[in-house]
Order: C-alpha cells, then structure tokens, then sequence
C-alpha cells in the first residue's frame, strides 16, 4: 500500500465548543467516534446505512447523518451533538414541548430527531404540518406515532415566531 | 456491522485526487458525499478501500453559467442544488428532483457528482441529466474527456467511468423560453428510492422522457417521446410500457412498476398542462 493512505488518521476538531484531537482508524464512522472514544452516547448508533436517522448530529452548522460521515472526515470540523445542543440551551423549548406533549416513549430516536428538528427551526417562520413531516421523514420514531412530535414542533415554531414578531 | 477501509487520504485538489487513484493500484476508491458509499462500507459490501476523499476539494463544488450552458461542479450537493437561483432558471428539472431524494441530513452531503457516478437504477439525478442531455466531464491517467449521458450509463451501478478516473462536473443545456420540466415518481415513504419515475421535458424540438426504477439504468423511451410529439398520449403510454424492463423484487412487482410508469406518464403529463395554464 502506498504510504499516502493512512489506517489510522489524526484529527482535530471542535465538539460542543471543546477543542478535540485524536488518532481514529481510517474505517471509523463519526457517531462511534462520538459515542465509544469520547463517551458521548446521546448520538445512538441505530442502522448504521442512513435510514433510521437516530445518529443525526450537527457539522459546521447542517445536521447529518454521524453513520453516513467518517470520523477522519470530520478534521477542522465544528460538531454538536445532543448533549452540546442540551447544555446550551438552544432548544430547551423544545425539549419542553418533547415532554409536555408526549413526543417520546423510549426515547431512542429522540437525539437524532431535536437534531433534525433543531435546523428545521432553524429557517425560523411556521412550517407546515406537511413539511414537518416532510422534514422528519428521514426519522425513524417507532413508539409515539408522530403526531405528538409534529405537535411539539408546531407548538415550538409558533411560540418562536411570535416572541421574535413580539 | 463496522466498515474495514484499507486507508484514507484527503485529496488537496483534483490533481492530488488524481495521483491518488494512481498509486492506490486499483484498491482506490473515490469519497465523496459518502451517503452511498460508507452506507455500503458499513454494511461490508465493500472493504478494504483506500479511500480518496475528494469532499473538501473546492474548484469541484458549485454552479456558473457559461454561454448556453449551466456548468454544475461534481461536489455540488444535493440541498445546494435545490436552492441555486441558477438552477431553478436553467434546469428546474434538477430543482425538483431533489425534494425527492432521501432526506434533509442526507441531502446535506451527497453529491450530484456522487449520485451519477454510483448510478443507482432507481435513483434520480441519473434519469434527469439523461432527459437534460447533459455532457459529463472525466478528468484521468490519461487525461480530460467528456461523455454524453446517454452513453454514460451502462447498467446497475455501472457507468463509463475508468479505472483512475474521476468525474469532475456536468454540463446541462440551460432551458429554452417555454421549455417544461416536470418529475413524477412513486415511492412508499418520503426519501425512499422510486418504485418508478419519469422525467419530462417539453421542448420545442419535442418532448425528452426518461424513466427511473424501471430498468437497469435509466432509460430514454425514444418510442413514446415520438408519440408524445404528435399528440398521441396512449400511444406513449403503450411504448413507454415497451420500453421498459422493469425489476421485480419485494417492493413491488415488475408488472405493477410497468403499470405505474403508465400512471405516471398521464400524471407528468397532467402536470405540463397545469403549468402552461
Ligand atoms: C437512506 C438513504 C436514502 C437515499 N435515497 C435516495 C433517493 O431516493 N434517490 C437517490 O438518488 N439517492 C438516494 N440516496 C443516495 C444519495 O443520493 C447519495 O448521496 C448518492 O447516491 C451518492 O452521492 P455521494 O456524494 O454521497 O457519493 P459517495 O457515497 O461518496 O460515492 C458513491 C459512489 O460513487 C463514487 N464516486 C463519488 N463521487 C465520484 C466522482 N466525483 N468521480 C468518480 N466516482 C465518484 C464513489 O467511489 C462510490 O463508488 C439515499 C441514501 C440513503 C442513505
């Protein structure tokens, strides 16, 4: 093997604002990076091939999918995952309206699924139930039914709108 | 399962892409968005890969217009497509088609380069370019050339790439005043694959039509464009059902797949009518 190719890859980045390097294998997908060599289990590892959308996490601003994305991918890399996006507080509304409306059950999507939902808030204005949904096709919840989660959203972007018109 | 890659290297720009491939001793493989790829490297249907990563290379990402053409970088992701100002004018057929691709987080790294270069039978950008007749531009060992998508696609996963070779971006024809770009296709859940698909054109030249999902590579029903030119709607409908050679597996059988190419040819044409209006 051409000695260009490297098994083990150093890499430096930035998770939930905390400067980060380390020696990942070439194969090693971001959300076992996240969750085995750094402890940060709130990302779950689900399908691992892009369905079930429980490993999303933020990179340089967009969320993503962890299991579709390797660790060595990630150098110069800005990443928040769920305990990051929790510490700040940046969705806190959210999280509230998680749990005052029922929008989870076992809870094993809910990580990927605040990701996902935190960058459709993100476009700031009122989504449509049907976009919504739309956007969360790609998250897989297999107790609540979704409608409790579209509520959560609904509820969670009318609020957001009108403090911001307030 | 894990993914076994035999190596990674991060290419700086095309050139170093290119010497890459060269020394990996055909073990080389490109990466790009990676939503196929590693997706596949996890499930171990490949391993061992040195992997060229050719993601953060810039002067293959992003959209220019160049005379009459719209020139779309291969790094170009998918969302970056559905919301260039560019595209929407010129080639509104790729607009549409990316509301149908997988879902947001995937639509954030895959490539348009990616996408055509893995060739999935069902997958859309590969049937639009088709319609588009775009050219696709290869750079390799042995220097630049450019294919036509017709002669790019060859079967399941199969393209005109070489061994070596790298696809750099594609050239779409921009759209003529009152050209008509409509996407019709038939999935069971948002994002999934197509069971089938259709892209229609109506240009003033005639009508472009190709189908997705329906055989091993997308497929240019030259048949029913002809019918379609003199107005003959289930005349087009019976030869596109010709020109098919759908796939039956446990999504859906070949001849529902048949059948609902025919829908969706009545529906995309329903759709042309309701733009003009
Ligand atoms: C859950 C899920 C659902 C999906 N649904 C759809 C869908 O409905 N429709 C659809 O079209 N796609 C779908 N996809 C696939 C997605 O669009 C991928 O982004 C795309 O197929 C590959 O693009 P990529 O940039 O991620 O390429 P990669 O995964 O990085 O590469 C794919 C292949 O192409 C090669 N390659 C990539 N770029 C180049 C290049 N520039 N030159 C030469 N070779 C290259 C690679 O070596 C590899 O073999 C889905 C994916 C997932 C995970």
């Amino acid at each position: 093997m051409s000695d260009a190719f490297r098994d083990r890859i150093d890499i430096a980045l930035t998770v939930n604002g905390e400067p980060v390097e380390a020696r990942v294998p070439a194969g090693r997908h971001l959300v076992d990076f996240l969750r085995l060599d750094l402890g940060l289990t709130g990302s779950h590892a689900g399908c691992e091939h892009g369905v079930c959308g429980a490993c999303t996490v933020k990179v340089d601003g967009e969320a993503v999918r962890g299991c579709l994305m390797l660790a060595a991918q990630a150098d110069g890399a800005e990443v928040w995952t769920l305990e990051g996006l929790t510490q700040s507080g940046v969705i806190r509304d959210l999280q509230d309206a998680f749990v005052a409306r029922n929008a989870l059950q076992c809870g094993y999507c809910t990580p990927g699924m605040l990701t996902s939902i935190e960058e459709l808030l993100n476009r700031g204005g009122v989504p449509e139930r049907a976009e919504i949904r739309e956007h969360l096709s790609g998250n897989y919840c297999r107790c609540t039914g979704y409608e409790a989660i579209v509520d959560a959203v609904e509820s969670v972007a009318r609020a957001r709108a009108e403090k911001g018109a307030a | 399962m894990k993914a076994l890659a035999g190596g990674y290297a991060q290419a700086r720009d095309l050139r170093h892409a290119l010497d890459l491939l060269g020394q990996a001793d055909g073990m080389g493989r490109v990466l790009a968005g990676g939503q196929s790829l590693i997706a596949a490297m996890n499930m171990r249907l490949t391993s061992g890969d040195l992997l060229v990563d050719i993601s953060r290379i810039a002067e293959l990402r992003g959209v220019a217009l160049d005379g009459g053409w719209l020139r779309i970088g291969a790094l170009t992701r998918h969302a970056e497509i559905g919301r260039d100002a560019l595209i929407a004018r010129h080639a509104p057929l790729l607009t549409r088609a990316v509301g149908h691709i997988a879902h947001s987080a995937i639509r954030n790294r895959g490539t348009i380069g990616g996408s055509l270069a893995h060739a999935d039978p069902a997958a859309e950008f590969p049937a639009c370019v088709l319609a588009l007749e775009a050219v696709l531009h290869l750079d390799g060992p042995d220097g630049r050339r450019d294919v036509a998508a017709e002669d790019f696609f060859l079967g399941v996963f199969e393209t005109a790439i070489e061994e070596g070779e790298i696809l750099t971006g594609i050239s779409v024809p921009v759209a003529q005043d009152g050209e008509r770009h409509v996407l019709r296709e038939a999935a069971r859940r948002s994002g999934d694959y197509a069971l089938a698909g259709l892209c229609l054109l109506r240009r003033t030249a005639g009508h472009r039509l190709a189908a997705f999902g329906v055989g091993p590579c997308p497929i240019l029903a030259r048949g029913a464009m002809e019918k379609l030119d003199h107005g003959d709607i289930d005349g087009a409908v019976a030869a596109l059902s010709g020109e098919i050679d759908p796939p039956g597996d446990t999504q859906a059988s070949a001849a529902y797949r048949r059948h609902l190419a025919g829908v969706l040819l009545r529906r995309a044409l329903s759709d042309l009518e309701g733009e003009q209006s």
